[in-house]
């Protein structure tokens, strides 16, 4: 077996987690907007998309990013100014937060905590404080109207997700990322380990509330009444401009990213290969070129979630807010409890 | 004095890099605990409150207690601040300079307060002693549960009851329309 027989001294280990980290965040958010936002979404309405910009216009990324830092950075006059430079930091930060414990190898992560996914969970909800500050330091109702709904709305479906994660932890045992990775890369079907056992099989419901409130929690179409551009204007975005912006922007599709490295963990074995092919029977087995192999196995699932995620963006019409309340409390929760104990009834029967 | 501090400091199981983390975590939490009561906006105080809560949570993570710590971020900065927030929001926040934030009493706080320290101080001291708390690692979450579902498992159920009656009644006031 191919062994990549290399020493990393602590400095390095480290400095490679803290650059692979802003590889993780900034990565999938450049290719969500290049693939989806630009060319996808052109395709499903029948125009070209940018063009000009290098080869059909992959270079649009970098005049966008170099457009939004040589504006001016305004604060409106009424505005409560060093809350309001704040929330877009705030925001970005919960999503760097985010992607610490996701694991991308066998030692490629950026910590290994033992309560990784609960972390996950409770790391997701500070971006509410920045959304709603953010939303009334702009001293306009537009905004506050955009900050309050999108609170309303974070905090609804936090629950649900929540919720669906759990039968996760119950079917493997552990909130440890890597240990949810191992549990369904050496599980089998019916005693055939070919294709491991992902979760989805089995948490199936657990997965589409898992994306349901990943949409919501994205403001994602069509969750998207906090910012709804035709009666809010963008919401609690609608006084920030120039980079502060660029952050607000790059937060959402960086999160986007993120969450469905979070649901590919969960869901559809991770950065692993079931471990049959190979022969291995624990984690310590797993080579080291996994290191590389798993970050790449890891980005193909997050493009096949994100895909999934802006195909619904793109396709559905806007939610109303009292129907986006009900979908949420009277039907995701309910479901997700039933999910809850179905599978514990099954875990502690089986 | 300053002799006593170096020889405990230099006393075997001391992690002196924790209690370094300590000092600095506690610091800016008292000072934000200051901004708080002092802040002449509630949006701002409420915003103080989150850097406090922070602290606690990172305090926690010193102690090697991480479930306790991360339920400390997902229940008060991620719920209990945002609905601090949000109520806020819906009634009274202006921008600027908010008046009449100070009632008539605020001087009776000072003592309740160093009463409170010094009855906790107090308690602290007294039940640590000259040990010296040693260093650990993490409590895995499994023990946690084993615990809770195990020896203290009617008292983990007298408390969800409670909180369960809460809700309920939560639900039949804001019903009564």
């Amino acid at each position: 077996m191919l062994a990549l027989a290399v020493e990393i001294p602590y400095w390095g280990q480290s400095l490679l987690r803290v650059v692979g980290g802003i590889a993780a965040v900034l990565l999938p958010a450049g290719t969500i907007v290049y693939l989806f936002l630009f060319k996808m979404m052109s395709f499903m309405q029948s125009r070209l998309g940018p063009m000009e910009a290098g080869p059909y216009g992959s270079m649009q990324l970098i005049a966008e990013v170099g457009k939004w830092l040589q504006k001016e950075d305004i604060a409106p006059e009424k505005a409560d100014v060093h809350i309001f430079r704040m929330a877009p930091i705030i925001v970005l930060v919960s999503t760097f937060l985010l992607v610490a414990v996701v694991p991308f190898g066998p030692q490629a992560y950026f910590t290994n905590f033992e309560v990784g996914i609960f972390y996950a969970l409770a790391v997701g909800s500070i971006s509410v404080i920045g959304i709603l500050i953010a939303g009334w330091a702009s001293a306009n109702k537009y905004s506050l109207l955009g900050g309050l709904r999108a609170a309303g709305q974070l905090i609804a479906y936090e629950l649900p997700m929540v919720l669906a994660v759990v039968g996760v932890v119950i079917q493997a045992g552990t909130m440890n990322m890597q240990g949810i990775v191992v549990a369904q890369n050496t599980g089998e079907i019916f005693g055939w380990g070919g294709l491991g056992f992902p979760f989805i099989i089995t948490q199936f419901v657990g997965f589409m509330i898992f994306m349901i409130a990943v949409q919501a929690e994205l403001t994602q179409a069509p969750f998207d009444m906090p910012i709804a551009e035709s009666e809010l204007v963008s919401g609690y975005m609608t006084e920030y401009s120039g980079f502060r912006f660029l952050m607000f922007f790059i937060g959402e599709f960086a999160t986007a990213g993120v969450f469905a490295f979070i649901a590919s963990v969960l869901f559809l074995g991770g950065w692993g290969v079931p471990f049959a092919w190979f022969g291995w029977e624990t984690l310590a087995d797993v080579p080291g070129w996994m290191n590389v192999a798993g970050p790449v196995i890891m980005l193909t699932k997050m493009l096949l979630l994100t895909f999934l995620i802006m195909w619904v963006r793109f396709s559905y019409p806007r939610f109303r807010e009292d129907q986006l309340q009900t979908f949420a409390w009277k039907f995701l929760i309910p479901l997700a409890l039933a999910n809850i104990v179905v599978t514990a009834i099954i875990k502690v029967a089986v | 004095m300053s002799g006593t501090i170096a020889t405990v400091l230099a006393a075997d199981g001391i992690n002196v890099a924790k209690n370094v983390g300590f000092g600095i975590i506690a610091f800016a939490m008292i000072f934000a605990a200051l901004c708080v009561v002092a802040t002449k906006n509630v949006v701002h105080a409420a915003l103080w409150l989150v850097v406090v809560l922070g602290g606690v949570a990172a305090q926690y993570i010193l102690a090697a207690a991480e479930f306790v710590a991360i339920s400390q971020v997902l229940v008060y900065i991620g719920a209990v601040t945002v609905l601090f927030l949000f109520g806020i929001m819906l009634t009274r926040a202006r921008i600027g300079t908010d008046i009449g934030l100070f009632n008539s009493g605020w001087a009776l706080g000072i003592p309740v307060a160093a009463l409170l320290l010094g009855v906790v101080g107090w308690a602290v001291l007294d039940y640590t002693g000259d040990d010296v708390i040693a260093n650990q690692a993490p409590t895995p979450t499994v023990l946690l549960s084993d615990a809770y579902l195990g020896p203290y498992l009617v008292p983990f159920l007298a408390l969800s009851f409670v909180l369960l009656a809460a809700a309920i009644g939560a639900i039949v006031i804001a019903r009564k329309d």
